[in-house]
């Protein structure tokens, strides 16, 4: 729907404010926004604000410069082709508003561009990873970066497309939180804090905990698999080092990706099946729980299928667990993989622990954690190796299906694509819906297409009861 | 009664006397020393062998006859004043402070005050608010001064004699509950230099002194029986601190509970803890824990008493907190 | 002593002499302060020198002296050397405190002088501790305590009075009753003016001297001296005497008026002396010429040794805080301060 354009004006953004000032656009005239788009920090006097949009069109042109102070109401830029406000679209990771500017980045350490390593396949079978753009920020976010001393390049950023966030901001430069003993004791024994369990009040990493951390990481990692079982692994001690040593860490990663890879495929047989469900339901859902939200408390669509995957594994249990010695161990819980691709290239799975059981709020938080420290490099060693099966949602590069390769001794993989509105008949009418493609590769030694095609109903049932998740 | 038997009243008095008969220059002054043998009854009889020259009742006059203790000192004697109560002792503060602790450096060397100060402290006899508080840590604060904490009968026996010896001015601090404690004491001497080790545990330091000396190591005794081990740490002497005892507990037990019947805010305790934070930071699993008298007056009442002052449970408490955090 | 001991003149001239050191001294130190030489608090003696000069001229060797902040003209008068007194204004080692106590804090053990207290009626108890010891260990000497008519609001002074009265102890209680504590004056802070007075009630001989009569003082402070030292206990004078300065170096002077002090500056110690003397014909113009000379001698010396004197090592800060003799085992350590009995 065309019409007028709509008129974004200086929002009151407290009781007191009488004016303010653009600090900075954040868009240009011919820039697509969408309602919910942040597209200029107010200067109130007493803080830096980010401003959304109500309006979705393009921008059609700025009418207060960036510096300008006027009353509340003035209006600021007028959006064109604006819609009246529809449905809001329920958020899912997508590109970024498009911008053609390029973007700041606030700790200029390289003058170039890392070099693009070479474009990785993800776990089995994903194809070619577009590399991640740099990331995105607004001047508050680089404020706060600055003032803490933060490159953002190290941060992980969980906005749309990968912008770092305020909240990123905040997360990244929270400490450890470590008795000092135990900090010195970690530096003795070169343990990573960050990969540390707490277990002193409120989570503190004591002494103790620091020395069971390293006794771990004495024991051989392979206890509870294989050798190769778990690639990612070991690399991963070499991504905590840091930069120095990315490029090592990126040929360690990509050959022990190679080896189990190769491995899956030389000895599992695979067998592949897919399913298409309709998400309405879970994302309806979705958006009800989160309307009153704060951003940082709003659940993601990718936890409920997170969720949605392990329970099913857990009422399926031969999916869920190795193939040892010629015969199916069944795991403990359900430890979910999770693929996750890493800026630069390369992939890790690291768990989400005992997943079909933790709520969803916990599970969101565990999910932005893993995210953020896998990222990081910094994993602890029972994420490591402790995945009972896994999951890859590749859905977030805008893949429609994904068909994985299964990471020995691991029995099955669980993919999911992108959330697309598709034409759906429903009771022999026609409409539109949210509909997502799940795919489950699994171990035919292990089980047959049976307990596959079970697998897949049983996720395409809780999606569509997603208050029982 | 065992052979040998003696109280900390009776421990402080025997200090008195054999320091009266081992030196000449040493008399007692104060308010009702003599004729009413103390107001603590500690040196009942001491006027009748010594005379009322060497013990020597004064008026309520503290700023006088604290003040006259310290030019006695100049003058060539070693007096022993006491002061009834460390609240009586501020009406000469001014002379403690500004004459005592200070005339050694003011005048550049020429004159130290080889003086002994005893004052009772402490709560925990339903004495109230001006008989009952713990204002050692402020006189710890003092640069000039030595602050003496006698917790044992030991202690009670053994310090006076070193502190008569000291050039300097030097205050005793006898926990006002500690004078009914009997017990055998140790023969010899002791020293006004160091804290002491009064248990060794490898969990966690407890530090305490005077009064809060024997909680401390009754908390250690209830935390042995859940398997906490406790080294248990009386200061004795509260300046000049003995850091290096405090530091080679904590270096081994890593946890650290600082019990003081003085208020919290800006007390000997926090000292304590900053020197523990400057000094043995890498030593810490958990933060510093301080079990101190509550930010009120001392009030009367026997049960508002006993919650106002650190008591055992909360010491254990405390303890076994910072164990497991 | 005084009537007996000495011819009338001698007396006089040594009263004379050491007035004019005073007066000199603080003179200069005026010149210093205002040069930036001296700094910190500094209370000048001008307008009082009789009251030391008379009272120190009592004194034997032996005594002992317990002092206020405005104790220059003491100093001087007991014999500190004015090298060590201007080196420690100069806040330089060779000071009398070593440069740790300033115009307000002036000590000399070997000489019996323990200082300079600047808490108001802070020297009373050490005066009467001083005594005590004195008594205890037989010796025959007077303690001297100069404080001023301030130091009898407080309450320090009534339970010293009380107590060296009490104990009879040999303390000579010098009030320099200067009528100003500070900027307040005596009438306005005291009930009772008459502060003999208020000293008899304690059961202890005082009476009051005119503190602008250098021969007066000297003569009530023997009579004094000589009956404690007979035994009779302490004894309280009031000295009646004016600073002619500001309190400290400068002050408004807005707590009285310019006639009062012209008033008293016509009762100049020094000029009424040699008005005196002169008229005796104990004192001729070459006397008091040559007097001067050598007096603006000692003191030029004292300013060119305080100048030239090394300060005081940074490293040496933290000395003197406790004694440096390490505690003995079983023997009582022997203490420096007793090189001053």
């Amino acid at each position: 729907m065309t019409g007028e354009p709509a008129q974004f004006r200086m929002p009151s953004l407290g009781a007191d404010m009488e004016s303010g000032s653009v600090a900075e656009w954040l868009v240009h005239p011919g820039d697509q926004v969408r309602r919910g788009d942040v597209i200029a920090v107010i200067d109130t006097d007493k803080a830096l604000i980010e401003v959304e949009s109500f309006h979705t069109g393009v921008v059609d042109s700025l009418l207060v410069d960036a510096g300008e102070r006027v009353p509340v109401g003035t209006p600021l830029a007028l959006i064109a082709g604006a819609a009246p406000p529809s449905e809001p679209r329920v958020p899912t990771p997508t590109a970024p508003p498009a911008r053609k500017r390029p973007p700041a980045r606030a700790g200029k350490k390289r003058p170039q561009p890392e070099p693009q390593p070479e474009p990785v396949a993800g776990p089995p079978g994903h194809p070619p990873q577009p590399t991640p753009p740099p990331p995105i920020t607004s001047p508050i976010v680089r404020h706060l970066a600055e003032q803490r001393g933060l490159d953002l390049a190290t941060v992980h950023g969980t906005g749309p497309g990968g912008q770092v966030t305020r909240a990123d901001v905040e997360r990244a430069e929270s400490r450890v939180k470590a008795s000092p003993l135990a900090r010195r004791i970690a530096l003795d024994l070169d343990v990573d804090l960050a990969a540390v369990q707490g277990t002193g009040r409120a989570g503190a990493i004591r002494a103790d905990d620091v020395r069971k951390a390293a006794a771990r990481a004495g024991e051989p990692r392979e206890a509870a698999a294989p050798a190769e079982a778990a690639p990612a692994a070991p690399t991963v001690q070499e991504a905590a080092a840091g930069e120095p040593r990315l490029e090592g860490r990126r040929d360690a990663m990509r050959q022990a990706i190679a080896r189990a890879m190769a491995r899956s495929k030389r000895e599992i047989p695979h067998y592949y099946l897919s399913s298409t469900v309709d998400m309405s339901a879970a994302l309806g859902w979705l958006r009800e729980r989160n309307r009153d939200l704060p951003v940082s408390q709003r659940l993601l669509p990718a936890v409920l299928l997170l969720k949605a995957a392990a329970r099913a594994a857990k009422e399926v249990p031969q999916l869920n667990g190795f193939w040892i010695d010629d015969a199916f161990v069944s795991g403990n819980a359900v430890n979910l993989g999770v693929a996750i691709s890493l800026k630069g290239g390369g992939l890790i799975a690291p768990a989400l622990l005992d997943v079909a059981d933790r709520d969803l709020d916990d599970l969101m938080a565990a999910l932005r954690d893993l995210v953020a420290r896998s990222r990081a490099g910094r994993m602890r060693s029972s994420e490591m190796t402790e995945a009972t099966i896994t999951v890859t949602n590749l859905g977030e590069q805008g893949v429609e299906a994904v068909h994985g390769v299964i990471y020995p001794p691991q029995v099955a993989l669980v993919g999911f694509g992108k959330i697309l509105d598709r034409p759906w008949a429903v009771d022999g009418l026609l409409g539109v819906r949210p509909v997502v493609t799940v795919t489950l590769a699994a171990d035919h030694r292990a089980t047959d297409g049976f307990t596959g095609g079970r697998f897949l109903t049983t996720v395409d049932r809780l999606l569509n009861h997603p208050e029982g998740l | 009664m065992t052979e040998g038997t003696t109280t900390y009243r009776e421990a402080m008095r025997e200090a008195i006397r054999e320091a009266m008969r081992r030196d000449e220059r040493v008399f007692l002054m104060g308010e009702d020393v003599g004729a009413y043998g103390g107001c603590f009854a500690v040196s009942l009889g001491l006027l009748e062998e010594f005379g009322p020259e060497r013990v020597r009742d004064t008026p309520l006059s503290e700023a006088a006859f604290v003040g006259a203790g310290i030019g006695a000192a100049l003058g060539g004697m070693r007096p022993i004043v006491e002061v009834m109560t460390v609240n009586f002792s501020l009406l000469a503060l001014d002379q403690i402070l500004n004459n005592a602790a200070t005339l050694l450096h003011m005048s550049g060397g020429q004159l130290n005050v080889p003086l002994v100060i005893r004052m009772t402290t402490g709560a925990g006899r339903q004495l109230a608010a001006q008989h009952s508080h713990s204002l050692e840590g402020w006189y710890a604060h003092i640069p000039g001064l030595k602050i003496l904490a006698p917790a044992t009968l030991e202690d009670a026996r053994g310090m006076l004699w070193p502190a008569l010896e000291d050039p300097d001015p030097v205050l005793i601090f006898e926990h006002g509950s500690l004078y009914n404690l009997s017990g055998v004491p140790r023969p010899g001497p002791v020293d006004i230099s160091h804290a002491a080790l009064r248990r060794s545990g490898k969990h966690v330091t407890l530090i305490g002194y005077g009064g809060t000396a024997g909680k401390t190591l009754s908390a250690a005794d209830a935390l042995a029986a859940e398997g906490i081990e406790a080294d248990v740490i009386d200061l004795r002497i509260l300046r000049p601190l003995d850091d290096a005892t405090v530091m080679e507990s904590v270096s081994r037990t890593h946890h650290v509970v600082i019990v003081d019947e003085g208020w919290r805010s800006g007390g000997l305790s926090a000292e304590i803890s900053a020197r523990i934070a400057e000094q043995a930071f890498y030593q810490l699993d958990a933060p510093i824990a301080r079990v101190c008298t509550t930010e009120i007056p001392i009030p009367y009442a026997r049960h508002l008493e006993e919650a106002a002052i650190p008591q055992v449970p909360a010491i254990v408490t405390a303890a076994r907190e910072a164990v497991a955090s | 002593m005084v009537s007996k001991g000495r011819p009338r003149a001698s007396q006089h001239s040594e009263l004379l002499r050491q007035m004019l050191r005073i007066r000199r001294f603080e003179e200069r130190c005026v010149e210093l302060y205002s040069s930036e030489k001296i700094r910190g608090f500094m209370h000048l003696y001008i307008g009082e020198e009789a009251v030391a000069a008379g009272v120190c001229q009592a004194l034997t060797p032996d005594d002992a002296v317990v002092s206020t902040y405005r104790e220059h003209g003491h100093a001087l008068a007991r014999g500190v050397p004015a090298t060590a007194i201007m080196a420690e204004m100069y806040g330089k080692a060779a000071g009398c405190s070593r440069g740790r106590g300033g115009s307000m804090h002036l000590y000399d053990a070997a000489r019996g002088f323990y200082g300079g207290s600047a808490i108001v009626g802070g020297g009373l108890p050490l005066a009467v501790g001083l005594a005590l010891a004195d008594r205890f260990q037989g010796r025959n000497r007077v303690t001297t305590c100069f404080f001023g008519d301030g130091a009898m609001a407080e309450g320090a002074f009534h339970e010293c009075l009380n107590l060296a009265a009490l104990w009879g102890l040999p303390v000579l209680f010098a009030c320099e009753n200067n009528l100003y504590a500070m900027g307040t004056a005596l009438a306005k802070t005291h009930a009772q003016t008459d502060l003999a007075l208020r000293a008899a009630g304690y059961g202890i001989a005082a009476w009051p001297v005119d503190g602008m009569d250098a021969p007066a003082v000297a003569q009530a402070a023997a009579r004094a001296t000589e009956s404690i030292r007979a035994g009779a206990g302490p004894h309280f004078l009031e000295l009646r005497t004016y600073r002619f300065r500001a309190h400290s170096m400068y002050d408004p002077e807005r707590y009285r008026d310019k006639a009062e002090v012209e008033r008293w500056k016509k009762r100049d110690p020094i000029d009424t002396l040699i008005a005196r003397m002169t008229a005796a014909q104990e004192l001729t113009g070459d006397d008091l010429a040559m007097l001067e000379k050598e007096i603006v001698e000692e003191i030029d010396r004292a300013v060119a040794f305080a100048e030239q004197a090394p300060i005081e090592p940074v490293e040496d800060l933290t000395r003197f805080v406790y004694s440096e003799i390490p505690p003995s085992g079983g023997t009582m350590p022997a203490r420096r301060a007793e090189a001053a009995s």
